[in-house]
Protein backbone atom coordinates (compact mmCIF):
# COMPACT_ATOMS: atom_id res chain seq x y z
CA UNK A 1 0.00 0.00 0.00
CA UNK A 2 1.43 3.49 -1.44
CA UNK A 3 1.63 5.77 1.38
CA UNK A 4 -0.63 9.12 1.77
CA UNK A 5 -0.08 12.52 0.09
CA UNK A 6 -1.26 14.36 3.61
CA UNK A 7 -3.01 12.56 6.54
CA UNK A 8 -5.33 14.75 8.37
CA UNK A 9 -6.12 14.49 12.16
CA UNK A 10 -9.10 16.05 14.05
CA UNK A 11 -8.94 16.89 17.50
CA UNK A 12 -12.20 16.43 18.91
CA UNK A 13 -12.20 16.90 22.88
CA UNK A 14 -9.61 18.96 24.80
CA UNK A 15 -10.80 17.12 27.81
CA UNK A 16 -12.81 15.26 29.59
CA UNK A 17 -15.85 17.50 29.97
CA UNK A 18 -15.54 18.99 26.94
CA UNK A 19 -18.53 19.91 24.36
CA UNK A 20 -20.16 16.39 23.17
CA UNK A 21 -21.20 17.44 19.36
CA UNK A 22 -17.73 18.33 18.88
CA UNK A 23 -16.46 15.00 16.92
CA UNK A 24 -19.41 14.85 14.98
CA UNK A 25 -19.59 18.52 13.94
CA UNK A 26 -15.43 17.37 13.18
CA UNK A 27 -16.17 14.43 10.87
CA UNK A 28 -19.39 15.65 9.22
CA UNK A 29 -18.30 19.26 8.43
CA UNK A 30 -15.44 18.56 6.13
CA UNK A 31 -13.06 15.43 5.45
CA UNK A 32 -10.94 13.98 8.41
CA UNK A 33 -8.91 10.72 8.42
CA UNK A 34 -8.47 10.07 11.66
CA UNK A 35 -10.63 11.37 14.73
CA UNK A 36 -7.89 12.09 17.92
CA UNK A 37 -10.02 12.53 21.64
CA UNK A 38 -8.05 13.25 24.87
CA UNK A 39 -9.77 12.85 27.49
CA UNK A 40 -6.96 12.85 30.12
CA UNK A 41 -5.98 15.31 32.38
CA UNK A 42 -3.34 14.99 35.39
CA UNK A 43 -6.14 14.02 37.92
CA UNK A 44 -8.55 12.47 35.47
CA UNK A 45 -7.32 8.87 36.43
CA UNK A 46 -7.72 9.27 40.37
CA UNK A 47 -11.23 10.19 39.56
CA UNK A 48 -12.07 7.17 37.26
CA UNK A 49 -10.27 5.13 40.06
CA UNK A 50 -13.10 6.21 42.48
CA UNK A 51 -15.63 5.35 40.22
CA UNK A 52 -14.47 1.55 39.38
CA UNK A 53 -13.72 1.09 42.98
CA UNK A 54 -17.42 1.50 43.07
CA UNK A 55 -18.85 -0.49 39.91
CA UNK A 56 -15.57 -2.64 38.75
CA UNK A 57 -17.23 -1.77 34.87
CA UNK A 58 -16.38 1.39 34.83
CA UNK A 59 -13.31 3.53 35.15
CA UNK A 60 -13.55 5.01 31.18
CA UNK A 61 -14.55 8.52 29.89
CA UNK A 62 -18.15 6.99 29.46
CA UNK A 63 -18.33 10.39 27.03
CA UNK A 64 -16.85 8.41 24.60
CA UNK A 65 -19.87 5.85 24.28
CA UNK A 66 -22.08 8.84 23.11
CA UNK A 67 -19.24 10.26 20.85
CA UNK A 68 -18.39 6.48 18.65
CA UNK A 69 -22.43 6.46 18.48
CA UNK A 70 -22.26 10.22 16.92
CA UNK A 71 -19.43 9.53 14.17
CA UNK A 72 -20.35 5.88 13.41
CA UNK A 73 -21.57 6.54 10.30
CA UNK A 74 -18.35 8.22 8.95
CA UNK A 75 -16.20 5.12 10.88
CA UNK A 76 -18.27 2.45 8.39
CA UNK A 77 -18.86 4.23 5.28
CA UNK A 78 -16.07 6.51 5.17
CA UNK A 79 -13.03 5.13 6.59
CA UNK A 80 -12.84 7.54 9.71
CA UNK A 81 -10.24 6.09 12.11
CA UNK A 82 -10.71 7.08 15.93
CA UNK A 83 -7.58 7.14 18.22
CA UNK A 84 -8.42 8.18 22.21
CA UNK A 85 -7.31 7.90 25.62
CA UNK A 86 -11.08 7.44 27.03
CA UNK A 87 -10.05 4.04 28.56
CA UNK A 88 -8.47 5.70 31.49
CA UNK A 89 -8.38 2.98 34.12
CA UNK A 90 -10.10 0.00 32.43
CA UNK A 91 -9.28 0.55 28.34
CA UNK A 92 -11.20 -3.25 28.28
CA UNK A 93 -14.43 -2.13 30.31
CA UNK A 94 -14.57 1.13 27.50
CA UNK A 95 -14.00 -1.24 24.60
CA UNK A 96 -17.11 -3.68 25.60
CA UNK A 97 -19.39 -0.50 26.03
CA UNK A 98 -18.42 0.58 22.94
CA UNK A 99 -18.75 -2.63 21.23
CA UNK A 100 -22.16 -2.87 22.73
CA UNK A 101 -22.90 0.39 21.36
CA UNK A 102 -21.18 -0.54 17.54
CA UNK A 103 -23.55 -3.64 17.83
CA UNK A 104 -26.55 -1.93 18.60
CA UNK A 105 -26.43 0.06 15.86
CA UNK A 106 -25.60 -2.91 13.34
CA UNK A 107 -22.42 -1.75 12.95
CA UNK A 108 -20.39 -4.38 14.69
CA UNK A 109 -18.72 -6.47 11.60
CA UNK A 110 -17.54 -2.90 10.65
CA UNK A 111 -15.71 -1.73 13.38
CA UNK A 112 -12.64 -3.12 15.00
CA UNK A 113 -11.17 -2.02 18.41
CA UNK A 114 -7.89 -1.99 19.27
CA UNK A 115 -7.21 -1.98 22.93
CA UNK A 116 -3.50 -0.57 24.56
CA UNK A 117 -3.35 -1.97 28.28
CA UNK A 118 -0.27 -2.23 30.37
CA UNK A 119 -0.35 1.01 31.62
CA UNK A 120 -1.58 0.63 35.07
CA UNK A 121 0.97 -0.38 37.85
CA UNK A 122 -1.19 0.17 41.02
CA UNK A 123 -1.22 -3.72 40.73
CA UNK A 124 2.45 -4.13 40.81
CA UNK A 125 3.23 -1.15 42.51
CA UNK A 126 4.54 -3.26 45.90
CA UNK A 127 6.56 -5.25 43.48
CA UNK A 128 7.75 -2.31 41.86
CA UNK A 129 9.21 -0.64 44.79
CA UNK A 130 10.44 -4.09 46.33
CA UNK A 131 12.22 -4.49 43.20
CA UNK A 132 14.38 -1.14 43.27
CA UNK A 133 11.86 1.27 41.91
CA UNK A 134 11.62 3.79 44.68
CA UNK A 135 8.99 5.83 42.56
CA UNK A 136 10.69 8.77 44.16
CA UNK A 137 8.42 12.53 43.29
CA UNK A 138 9.78 14.47 40.70
CA UNK A 139 9.98 17.72 41.87
CA UNK A 140 10.41 16.92 46.10
CA UNK A 141 12.58 13.88 45.68
CA UNK A 142 10.44 11.71 48.55
CA UNK A 143 10.15 8.29 47.84
CA UNK A 144 6.47 6.80 47.52
CA UNK A 145 6.94 4.30 50.08
CA UNK A 146 5.70 7.10 52.36
CA UNK A 147 2.44 7.51 50.77
CA UNK A 148 2.06 4.10 49.44
CA UNK A 149 -0.58 3.10 51.73
CA UNK A 150 -3.10 6.34 50.23
CA UNK A 151 -2.08 5.44 46.24
CA UNK A 152 -5.08 5.42 44.74
CA UNK A 153 -3.95 4.97 41.13
CA UNK A 154 -0.59 4.64 39.00
CA UNK A 155 -0.22 4.85 35.71
CA UNK A 156 2.54 4.69 33.08
CA UNK A 157 2.91 7.76 30.17
CA UNK A 158 2.98 5.45 27.33
CA UNK A 159 4.02 6.08 24.13
CA UNK A 160 3.13 6.06 20.25
CA UNK A 161 4.28 2.35 19.54
CA UNK A 162 1.24 0.57 21.18
CA UNK A 163 -1.12 2.45 19.37
CA UNK A 164 0.76 2.13 15.95
CA UNK A 165 0.62 -1.73 16.67
CA UNK A 166 -3.24 -1.36 16.77
CA UNK A 167 -3.85 0.30 13.72
CA UNK A 168 -1.15 -1.87 11.88
CA UNK A 169 -3.69 -4.67 13.42
CA UNK A 170 -6.79 -2.80 11.18
CA UNK A 171 -7.97 -1.79 14.16
CA UNK A 172 -11.04 1.02 13.71
CA UNK A 173 -11.05 2.57 16.86
CA UNK A 174 -7.92 2.76 19.33
CA UNK A 175 -8.73 2.73 22.83
CA UNK A 176 -5.99 3.62 25.32
CA UNK A 177 -5.25 4.02 29.15
CA UNK A 178 -2.75 6.94 30.66
CA UNK A 179 -1.16 6.93 26.94
CA UNK A 180 0.50 10.53 26.20
CA UNK A 181 -2.17 13.00 24.85
CA UNK A 182 0.64 13.84 22.15
CA UNK A 183 0.73 10.21 21.30
CA UNK A 184 -2.82 9.84 20.11
CA UNK A 185 -1.91 12.21 17.05
CA UNK A 186 1.67 11.16 16.51
CA UNK A 187 0.68 7.77 16.03
CA UNK A 188 -1.51 7.52 13.18
CA UNK A 189 0.12 10.07 11.27
CA UNK A 190 4.02 8.16 12.18
CA UNK A 191 1.85 4.88 10.92
CA UNK A 192 0.59 6.01 7.96
CA UNK A 193 4.21 7.26 6.58
CA UNK A 194 5.94 4.29 7.87
CA UNK A 195 8.41 6.75 10.42
CA UNK A 196 10.86 4.69 11.93
CA UNK A 197 11.57 4.92 16.04
CA UNK A 198 15.20 6.89 14.92
CA UNK A 199 13.17 9.28 12.70
CA UNK A 200 13.76 11.90 15.65
CA UNK A 201 13.03 15.38 13.76
CA UNK A 202 9.48 13.89 11.84
CA UNK A 203 8.73 11.99 15.06
CA UNK A 204 9.32 14.99 16.79
CA UNK A 205 6.86 17.28 14.51
CA UNK A 206 4.03 14.80 14.97
CA UNK A 207 4.29 15.54 18.65
CA UNK A 208 4.28 19.12 18.39
CA UNK A 209 1.29 17.95 16.15
CA UNK A 210 -0.68 16.51 18.68
CA UNK A 211 0.33 19.39 21.67
CA UNK A 212 -0.98 21.79 19.27
CA UNK A 213 -4.58 19.69 19.10
CA UNK A 214 -4.71 18.16 22.16
CA UNK A 215 -6.74 21.03 23.96
CA UNK A 216 -9.53 20.98 21.04
CA UNK A 217 -10.62 24.40 20.13
CA UNK A 218 -8.25 26.15 22.58
CA UNK A 219 -5.50 26.28 19.40
CA UNK A 220 -8.59 27.34 16.70
CA UNK A 221 -9.00 30.38 18.43
CA UNK A 222 -10.89 29.44 21.77
CA UNK A 223 -9.16 31.32 25.11
CA UNK A 224 -7.07 32.87 21.89
CA UNK A 225 -6.34 36.78 24.21
CA UNK A 226 -4.79 37.79 21.23
CA UNK A 227 -7.39 39.96 19.47
CA UNK A 228 -9.50 38.21 21.16
CA UNK A 229 -12.58 40.57 20.07
CA UNK A 230 -12.97 39.54 16.59
CA UNK A 231 -12.40 35.97 16.84
CA UNK A 232 -15.81 34.65 14.37
CA UNK A 233 -18.67 32.26 15.61
CA UNK A 234 -17.21 30.78 18.61
CA UNK A 235 -20.66 29.18 19.00
CA UNK A 236 -19.83 27.32 16.09
CA UNK A 237 -16.21 26.86 16.40
CA UNK A 238 -14.32 24.36 14.34
CA UNK A 239 -11.77 22.32 16.05
CA UNK A 240 -8.48 22.10 14.74
CA UNK A 241 -7.25 19.96 12.29
CA UNK A 242 -3.52 18.82 11.48
CA UNK A 243 -2.50 17.98 7.88
CA UNK A 244 0.43 16.21 7.85
CA UNK A 245 2.91 15.38 4.86
CA UNK A 246 4.88 12.61 4.81
CA UNK A 247 8.38 15.12 5.21
CA UNK A 248 7.22 16.38 8.73
CA UNK A 249 5.76 19.06 8.07
CA UNK A 250 2.31 20.11 8.57
CA UNK A 251 -0.80 22.33 8.17
CA UNK A 252 -2.71 23.31 11.18
CA UNK A 253 -6.78 24.24 10.06
CA UNK A 254 -10.45 23.74 10.59
CA UNK A 255 -13.13 22.99 8.34
CA UNK A 256 -14.43 25.83 6.43
CA UNK A 257 -17.09 27.56 7.01
CA UNK A 258 -16.95 26.93 10.82
CA UNK A 259 -16.57 29.43 13.67
CA UNK A 260 -12.91 30.11 15.61
CA UNK A 261 -9.71 31.36 13.84
CA UNK A 262 -6.24 29.45 12.83
CA UNK A 263 -3.75 32.18 12.90
CA UNK A 264 0.16 32.63 13.80
CA UNK A 265 -1.42 33.71 16.81
CA UNK A 266 -3.84 30.96 18.18
CA UNK A 267 -1.24 28.14 17.38
CA UNK A 268 1.46 30.01 19.14
CA UNK A 269 -0.48 30.45 22.38
CA UNK A 270 -1.44 26.38 22.35
CA UNK A 271 2.30 26.12 21.43
CA UNK A 272 3.25 27.75 24.45
CA UNK A 273 0.90 26.52 26.74
CA UNK A 274 1.56 23.94 30.29
CA UNK A 275 5.15 24.46 28.28
CA UNK A 276 8.19 23.88 30.81
CA UNK A 277 11.92 24.04 28.89
CA UNK A 278 10.90 24.52 25.83
CA UNK A 279 14.14 22.78 24.23
CA UNK A 280 13.66 19.34 25.57
CA UNK A 281 9.79 18.44 25.34
CA UNK A 282 10.17 14.73 26.73
CA UNK A 283 7.80 12.42 25.46
CA UNK A 284 8.22 8.17 25.44
CA UNK A 285 9.11 8.59 21.70
CA UNK A 286 11.35 11.46 21.49
CA UNK A 287 12.32 15.01 22.82
CA UNK A 288 10.87 17.90 20.82
CA UNK A 289 13.13 20.83 20.35
CA UNK A 290 10.13 23.81 20.50
CA UNK A 291 12.72 26.38 20.05
CA UNK A 292 13.11 24.87 16.16
CA UNK A 293 9.04 25.13 15.46
CA UNK A 294 8.66 27.56 12.72
CA UNK A 295 5.69 28.83 11.88
CA UNK A 296 4.24 30.74 8.67
CA UNK A 297 0.64 31.87 7.74
CA UNK A 298 -0.38 29.89 4.45
CA UNK A 299 -4.38 31.71 3.85
CA UNK A 300 -7.02 31.95 5.58
CA UNK A 301 -7.25 29.66 8.42
CA UNK A 302 -4.05 28.15 7.68
CA UNK A 303 -0.78 27.69 9.71
CA UNK A 304 2.15 25.88 7.95
CA UNK A 305 4.33 24.32 10.48
CA UNK A 306 8.47 23.41 9.44
CA UNK A 307 11.56 23.19 11.25
CA UNK A 308 11.02 20.45 13.99
CA UNK A 309 13.85 18.93 15.17
CA UNK A 310 13.60 16.28 17.30
CA UNK A 311 16.46 13.81 19.55
CA UNK A 312 16.35 10.26 21.12
CA UNK A 313 13.97 9.44 24.21
CA UNK A 314 15.13 8.98 27.58
CA UNK A 315 15.28 5.39 28.94
CA UNK A 316 12.24 6.48 31.45
CA UNK A 317 8.39 6.65 31.86
CA UNK A 318 6.92 9.25 33.73
CA UNK A 319 4.17 8.00 35.95
CA UNK A 320 1.23 9.82 36.90
CA UNK A 321 0.39 8.74 40.54
CA UNK A 322 -2.85 9.97 42.54
CA UNK A 323 -3.06 9.92 46.32
CA UNK A 324 -5.94 10.72 49.11
CA UNK A 325 -4.48 13.99 50.79
CA UNK A 326 -6.96 15.09 52.74
CA UNK A 327 -10.13 17.34 53.09
CA UNK A 328 -10.73 20.18 51.38
CA UNK A 329 -13.90 22.52 51.42
CA UNK A 330 -14.53 25.98 49.57
CA UNK A 331 -17.58 28.44 51.08
CA UNK A 332 -18.69 31.72 49.17
CA UNK A 333 -20.92 34.35 50.24
CA UNK A 334 -21.77 37.90 48.42
CA UNK A 335 -21.69 40.98 50.04
CA UNK A 336 -23.08 44.57 47.84
CA UNK A 337 -22.92 48.34 47.72
CA UNK A 338 -22.51 50.23 49.64
CA UNK A 339 -18.89 49.06 51.25
CA UNK A 340 -19.18 45.57 49.90
CA UNK A 341 -15.28 44.61 50.05
CA UNK A 342 -15.20 46.45 53.57
CA UNK A 343 -18.18 44.07 54.65
CA UNK A 344 -16.65 40.70 53.06
CA UNK A 345 -13.47 41.51 55.31
CA UNK A 346 -15.57 41.61 58.52
CA UNK A 347 -17.05 38.89 57.77
CA UNK A 348 -13.71 36.96 57.21
CA UNK A 349 -12.81 38.44 60.54
CA UNK A 350 -15.62 36.96 62.51
CA UNK A 351 -15.04 33.61 60.46
CA UNK A 352 -11.79 33.00 61.54
CA UNK A 353 -12.49 34.43 65.00
CA UNK A 354 -15.18 31.37 65.07
CA UNK A 355 -12.78 28.45 63.63
CA UNK A 356 -10.16 29.49 66.23
CA UNK A 357 -12.86 29.36 69.10
CA UNK A 358 -13.74 26.04 68.23
CA UNK A 359 -10.58 24.80 68.08
CA UNK A 360 -10.53 23.37 64.51
CA UNK A 361 -7.25 22.80 63.42
CA UNK A 362 -6.12 23.82 59.47
CA UNK A 363 -3.30 23.06 56.69
CA UNK A 364 -4.42 25.98 55.27
CA UNK A 365 -7.33 28.68 55.65
CA UNK A 366 -7.07 31.17 52.20
CA UNK A 367 -9.41 33.91 51.92
CA UNK A 368 -10.15 35.22 48.65
CA UNK A 369 -12.33 38.56 47.57
CA UNK A 370 -13.73 38.03 44.30
CA UNK A 371 -14.33 40.92 42.30
CA UNK A 372 -11.18 42.61 44.07
CA UNK A 373 -8.32 40.12 44.38
CA UNK A 374 -9.02 36.64 43.63
CA UNK A 375 -7.24 36.39 40.26
CA UNK A 376 -4.32 38.55 40.54
CA UNK A 377 -3.72 39.10 44.18
CA UNK A 378 -1.85 42.51 45.26
CA UNK A 379 -0.92 42.78 41.14
CA UNK A 380 -4.51 43.98 40.95
CA UNK A 381 -4.07 47.01 43.42
CA UNK A 382 -6.55 48.28 46.32
CA UNK A 383 -10.04 48.64 44.33
CA UNK A 384 -12.08 51.91 45.00
CA UNK A 385 -15.02 51.98 47.52
CA UNK A 386 -17.95 51.75 45.42
CA UNK A 387 -17.65 47.95 43.74
CA UNK A 388 -20.89 47.02 43.10
CA UNK A 389 -20.53 43.87 45.18
CA UNK A 390 -17.50 41.50 46.57
CA UNK A 391 -17.51 37.88 46.35
CA UNK A 392 -15.80 36.40 49.63
CA UNK A 393 -15.01 33.34 49.39
CA UNK A 394 -12.78 30.93 51.68
CA UNK A 395 -11.35 27.78 51.22
CA UNK A 396 -10.14 25.55 54.19
CA UNK A 397 -7.87 22.16 53.72
CA UNK A 398 -7.57 19.30 56.91
CA UNK A 399 -5.73 16.03 57.03
CA UNK A 400 -9.03 15.97 59.79
CA UNK A 401 -12.19 15.55 57.97
CA UNK A 402 -14.74 16.34 61.13
CA UNK A 403 -12.67 19.66 60.97
CA UNK A 404 -13.44 20.69 57.67
CA UNK A 405 -16.77 19.21 58.17
CA UNK A 406 -17.38 21.59 61.26
CA UNK A 407 -16.12 24.45 59.01
CA UNK A 408 -19.03 23.95 56.14
CA UNK A 409 -21.71 24.86 59.29
CA UNK A 410 -19.83 28.05 59.80
CA UNK A 411 -20.04 30.23 56.82
CA UNK A 412 -24.11 30.21 55.73
CA UNK A 413 -25.01 31.57 59.27
CA UNK A 414 -23.30 35.05 58.74
CA UNK A 415 -25.90 35.62 56.97
CA UNK A 416 -27.71 36.29 59.75
CA UNK A 417 -25.01 36.95 62.21
CA UNK A 418 -22.78 38.85 60.81
CA UNK A 419 -22.37 41.97 58.27
CA UNK A 420 -25.49 43.33 56.55
CA UNK A 421 -25.93 43.43 52.59
CA UNK A 422 -25.47 39.55 52.24
CA UNK A 423 -26.49 37.23 49.60
CA UNK A 424 -25.65 34.50 47.43
CA UNK A 425 -26.08 31.46 49.95
CA UNK A 426 -28.26 29.77 47.68
CA UNK A 427 -26.48 26.58 47.45
CA UNK A 428 -26.79 26.18 51.24
CA UNK A 429 -23.42 25.09 52.97
CA UNK A 430 -20.36 24.13 51.18
CA UNK A 431 -19.38 20.43 50.42
CA UNK A 432 -16.68 18.93 52.22
CA UNK A 433 -14.22 16.95 49.27
CA UNK A 434 -11.64 14.39 49.73
CA UNK A 435 -8.16 15.82 48.26
CA UNK A 436 -6.49 13.63 45.97
CA UNK A 437 -3.18 14.76 45.47
CA UNK A 438 -0.76 14.21 41.97
CA UNK A 439 2.59 12.61 42.50
CA UNK A 440 4.72 12.53 39.10
CA UNK A 441 7.63 9.97 39.07
CA UNK A 442 9.30 8.42 36.51
CA UNK A 443 10.51 4.65 36.05
CA UNK A 444 12.69 2.79 34.16
CA UNK A 445 11.10 2.08 30.62
CA UNK A 446 12.09 -1.35 30.85
CA UNK A 447 9.51 -2.58 33.33
CA UNK A 448 6.33 -1.36 31.62
CA UNK A 449 5.09 -3.59 28.82
CA UNK A 450 2.06 -2.28 26.93
CA UNK A 451 -0.41 -5.05 25.38
CA UNK A 452 -2.49 -4.48 22.53
CA UNK A 453 -5.47 -6.36 21.59
CA UNK A 454 -7.86 -6.13 18.41
CA UNK A 455 -11.63 -7.24 19.09
CA UNK B 1 9.14 56.58 28.09
CA UNK B 2 6.44 53.98 30.24
CA UNK B 3 4.79 51.09 28.00
CA UNK B 4 2.31 48.58 29.22
CA UNK B 5 3.76 44.81 28.60
CA UNK B 6 -0.49 44.48 27.63
CA UNK B 7 0.03 46.56 24.65
CA UNK B 8 2.85 44.91 23.29
CA UNK B 9 2.36 41.01 23.87
CA UNK B 10 -0.23 38.70 24.20
CA UNK B 11 0.40 35.09 26.76
CA UNK B 12 -0.79 32.02 27.67
CA UNK B 13 -0.84 30.33 30.84
CA UNK B 14 -0.21 26.90 32.65
CA UNK B 15 0.03 24.53 35.22
CA UNK B 16 2.60 21.62 36.07
CA UNK B 17 2.02 20.90 39.27
CA UNK B 18 2.67 24.00 42.08
CA UNK B 19 4.33 26.11 38.89
CA UNK B 20 2.58 27.85 36.94
CA UNK B 21 4.31 28.57 32.97
CA UNK B 22 3.28 32.07 31.19
CA UNK B 23 4.01 32.06 27.52
CA UNK B 24 4.56 35.65 26.64
CA UNK B 25 4.19 36.36 22.79
CA UNK B 26 5.11 39.69 20.83
CA UNK B 27 2.01 40.94 19.29
CA UNK B 28 4.65 42.15 16.27
CA UNK B 29 7.74 39.94 15.44
CA UNK B 30 10.13 42.99 16.03
CA UNK B 31 8.74 43.68 19.13
CA UNK B 32 10.36 40.47 20.50
CA UNK B 33 13.66 41.99 20.58
CA UNK B 34 11.92 44.36 23.15
CA UNK B 35 10.90 42.00 25.38
CA UNK B 36 13.87 39.77 25.47
CA UNK B 37 15.39 42.84 27.21
CA UNK B 38 13.64 44.43 28.90
CA UNK B 39 11.13 41.53 30.50
CA UNK B 40 13.85 39.96 32.29
CA UNK B 41 13.63 37.36 35.33
CA UNK B 42 14.55 39.70 37.92
CA UNK B 43 11.57 42.14 36.17
CA UNK B 44 9.32 39.41 36.65
CA UNK B 45 10.44 38.23 39.95
CA UNK B 46 10.10 41.66 41.13
CA UNK B 47 6.70 42.16 40.24
CA UNK B 48 5.78 39.11 41.01
CA UNK B 49 7.20 39.25 44.57
CA UNK B 50 4.53 38.39 47.30
CA UNK B 51 2.35 36.30 44.50
CA UNK B 52 4.36 33.71 43.70
CA UNK B 53 6.52 31.40 46.77
CA UNK B 54 9.34 30.43 44.56
CA UNK B 55 11.95 31.20 41.90
CA UNK B 56 11.32 32.20 38.11
CA UNK B 57 13.14 30.89 35.77
CA UNK B 58 13.29 32.06 31.51
CA UNK B 59 13.74 30.79 28.44
CA UNK B 60 13.58 31.79 25.12
CA UNK B 61 11.75 31.51 22.10
CA UNK B 62 12.83 33.68 19.45
CA UNK B 63 11.24 31.38 16.61
CA UNK B 64 7.67 31.85 18.17
CA UNK B 65 8.04 35.23 19.08
CA UNK B 66 8.00 34.30 22.50
CA UNK B 67 9.29 34.20 26.04
CA UNK B 68 8.45 31.04 28.13
CA UNK B 69 8.23 31.81 32.26
CA UNK B 70 8.23 29.41 34.61
CA UNK B 71 6.48 30.37 38.11
CA UNK B 72 7.47 28.39 40.63
CA UNK B 73 5.68 27.88 44.10
CA UNK B 74 2.68 30.15 42.13
CA UNK B 75 -0.45 27.80 43.01
CA UNK B 76 -0.73 26.90 46.67
CA UNK B 77 0.22 23.33 45.93
CA UNK B 78 -0.88 22.90 42.67
CA UNK B 79 -3.82 21.20 40.87
CA UNK B 80 -6.42 19.58 43.44
CA UNK B 81 -4.73 21.03 46.57
CA UNK B 82 -4.80 24.22 46.01
CA UNK B 83 -7.67 26.57 47.41
CA UNK B 84 -7.40 29.17 45.02
CA UNK B 85 -9.98 30.38 42.08
CA UNK B 86 -7.02 29.93 39.69
CA UNK B 87 -5.82 26.49 41.32
CA UNK B 88 -4.42 25.68 37.64
CA UNK B 89 -3.38 29.31 36.77
CA UNK B 90 -5.00 29.63 34.19
CA UNK B 91 -4.58 33.65 34.17
CA UNK B 92 -1.05 34.31 35.41
CA UNK B 93 -1.03 35.40 31.79
CA UNK B 94 -2.82 39.07 31.72
CA UNK B 95 -1.41 38.89 35.79
CA UNK B 96 2.09 39.01 34.08
CA UNK B 97 0.58 42.05 31.23
CA UNK B 98 -0.05 44.34 33.98
CA UNK B 99 3.98 44.43 34.30
CA UNK B 100 4.66 48.68 32.81
CA UNK B 101 8.00 48.84 31.16
CA UNK B 102 10.50 51.70 31.33
CA UNK B 103 11.70 51.81 27.72
CA UNK B 104 14.74 54.23 26.62
CA UNK B 105 12.79 56.51 24.31
CA UNK B 106 15.33 56.22 21.56
CA UNK B 107 14.28 52.31 21.55
CA UNK B 108 10.86 52.87 22.10
CA UNK B 109 11.09 55.28 18.85
CA UNK B 110 12.76 53.01 17.14
CA UNK B 111 10.28 49.85 17.96
CA UNK B 112 7.20 52.33 17.61
CA UNK B 113 5.99 51.18 21.21
CA UNK B 114 2.53 52.68 22.36
CA UNK B 115 3.17 54.78 25.27
CA UNK B 116 0.95 53.60 28.19
CA UNK B 117 -2.27 55.96 28.96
Amino acid sequence: MSAPRTVRVGGGQGFWGDEPDAPRRLVERGPIDFLMLDYLAEVTMSILQKQKERDPSLGYARDFVGAIDSVLPALTTRGVRVVANAGGVNPRGCASAVRAAVDARGAGAAVRIGVVTGDDLLPRLDELIAGGHPLVHMETGAPLAGIRERVLSANAYIGAAPIREALRGGATIVITGRSTDTALTMAPIAEAFGWQSDDHDRLAAGIVAGHIIECGAQASGGNCLADWRSVPDLADVGYPIVEASADGSFVVTKHPGTGGRVSVATVTEQLVYEMGDPHAYITPDVIADFTTIRLTADGPDRVRVTGIRGRAPTPFLKVSIAYRAGFKAIGSLVYAWPDALEKARAADRILRERLDRLGLRFDQVLTEYVGASATHGVLAGEPGPDLAEVQWRVGVRSERRADVERFTREVVPLVLNGPPSVTGFAGGRPKVEEIVAYWPALIDKRVVSPRVEVV
Amino acid sequence: MRVRLLDLAHARSGDKGDTANVGLIATRPEWYDVLARHVTVERVAAHFAGVIGGPVERYELPNLGALNFLLHGALDGGGTVSLKTDAQGKVYSTALLRLILDVPDAEAARFSLPPAP
